[in-house]
């Protein structure tokens, strides 16, 4: 169970994008995961809801796409996906192919934000500074 | 105020941090000409058994070798290890049940890599954490043990997608378990079509030697490209 030291690393990432950006807030958290990460969805999910409080990032989503294997068959002379990732095998032909095209990744591709573009006056007035405290 | 949420591309891999610090550990592996190979496995596998047997032949063929050992909490392995002679260090990672890129940089200060020709990284025994981690090395060996049942590459692909080599061990117990062998082979062929694979008995001694001179030709190799440089 590694998926809570993956959530704080994205909560990382995502915070200094945030930071450097001006956000106000971050709505959502999108991530590529894929099928070979060795990162387990549910358990990245759940970590992610518990990793979150108390840092500029709570109350965000986190929002995965899976990302199936996808192998180069040589056979096929073509990028396939596979079925499972129990048989690395082309799902067309057959052929064994240990290629692995993607399905690896564990990417960090986008923040939802809003940004911080109140005026200068307005934000003196209540006092609070501009941008998310980390 | 602009209340709309933007979407704004961020494009970076979750773990850049220990994937840089990997890559800065290569670097210095490379530039120090020490062959580096890690293991990994689930608990009870035979890392520390093999890697005992493993340090004492290679001493004894004049090979510099090292290792450092990862564990949740005691400091057995690294007593273990050391009967071999050879320098080891462990690596107490708590609650941490994997070893990362810092881990291994900060264990390895004062070690004077230029004068090792092999390093060995044993992980937490684990097949699921480890796999997300890059620690530097060469090479990765995926152990299993005879008792695990066949299809456990079945059900850890990811470590063996990431992983060099399996080695099958404690093959003297094979036929007291009705290991089924080529069930097993079968197993690893379907989630690593091609994968090499070494069987051996740490215990007996078994397969020992084609398994230490399958090492000693990648610690040779690169050894000497390092000299050429």
């Amino acid at each position: 169970m590694h998926e809570l030291s993956i959530a704080l690393s994205i909560i990382e990432g995502a915070s200094q994008e945030a930071l450097s950006r001006g956000a106000a807030q971050v709505h959502a958290v999108h991530l590529k995961l894929g099928a070979l990460s060795g990162v387990v969805k549910d358990a990245l999910l759940f970590s992610y809801g518990l990793a979150c409080e108390g840092t500029a990032l709570e109350g965000s989503k986190l929002v995965i796409e899976d990302i199936p294997v996808t192998v180069y068959c040589s056979t096929c002379d073509a990028e396939k996906t596979l079925d499972s990732i129990q048989r690395f095998c082309c799902p067309s032909c057959g052929t064994l192919t240990p290629d692995i095209v993607s399905g690896k990744q564990l990417e960090l591709v986008a923040i939802e934000i809003t940004e911080e573009n109140e005026d200068i006056e307005k934000r003196t007035e209540t006092g609070q500074p501009a941008g998310i405290a980390l | 105020m602009n209340t709309q949420p933007r979407l704004v591309e961020v494009r970076q891999n979750v773990l850049k941090q220990n994937d840089l610090l990997a890559r800065s550990l290569r670097q210095q592996f490379e530039e120090a000409g020490v062959f580096v190979v890690s293991l990994v496995s689930s608990p009870g596998a035979g890392k520390t058994t093999l890697l005992e047997k493993t340090l004492t032949r290679l001493r004894e063929t004049g090979c510099q070798v090292a290792a450092l050992v990862g564990d949740l909490a005691t400091e057995n392995d690294a007593a273990r290890l050391a009967r071999s002679q050879a320098p080891v260090r462990q690596i107490i990672t708590g609650t941490v049940c994997h070893l990362d890129a810092e881990m291994v940089q900060h264990s390895l200060d004062g070690w004077e890599l230029r004068d090792l020709d092999c390093l060995f990284i044993e992980n937490v025994g684990n097949l699921v954490c480890p796999s997300s981690y890059d620690l530097g090395e060469d090479l990765r060996l995926v152990l299993m043990s005879v008792t695990e049942g066949e299809d456990k590459p079945l059900k850890y692909p990811t470590i063996f997608n990431t992983a060099d080599v399996a080695v099958i061990t404690k093959m003297d117990l094979a036929e007291a378990v009705e290991f089924d062998l080529s069930g097993a082979l079968n197993s690893i062929n379907s989630v690593r079509p091609g994968m090499e694979v070494l069987e051996l008995s740490a215990k007996t001694g078994e397969g020992l030697d084609q398994y230490l001179r399958f090492l000693e030709l990648r610690v040779i190799s690169k050894t000497s490209m390092a000299a050429k440089n």
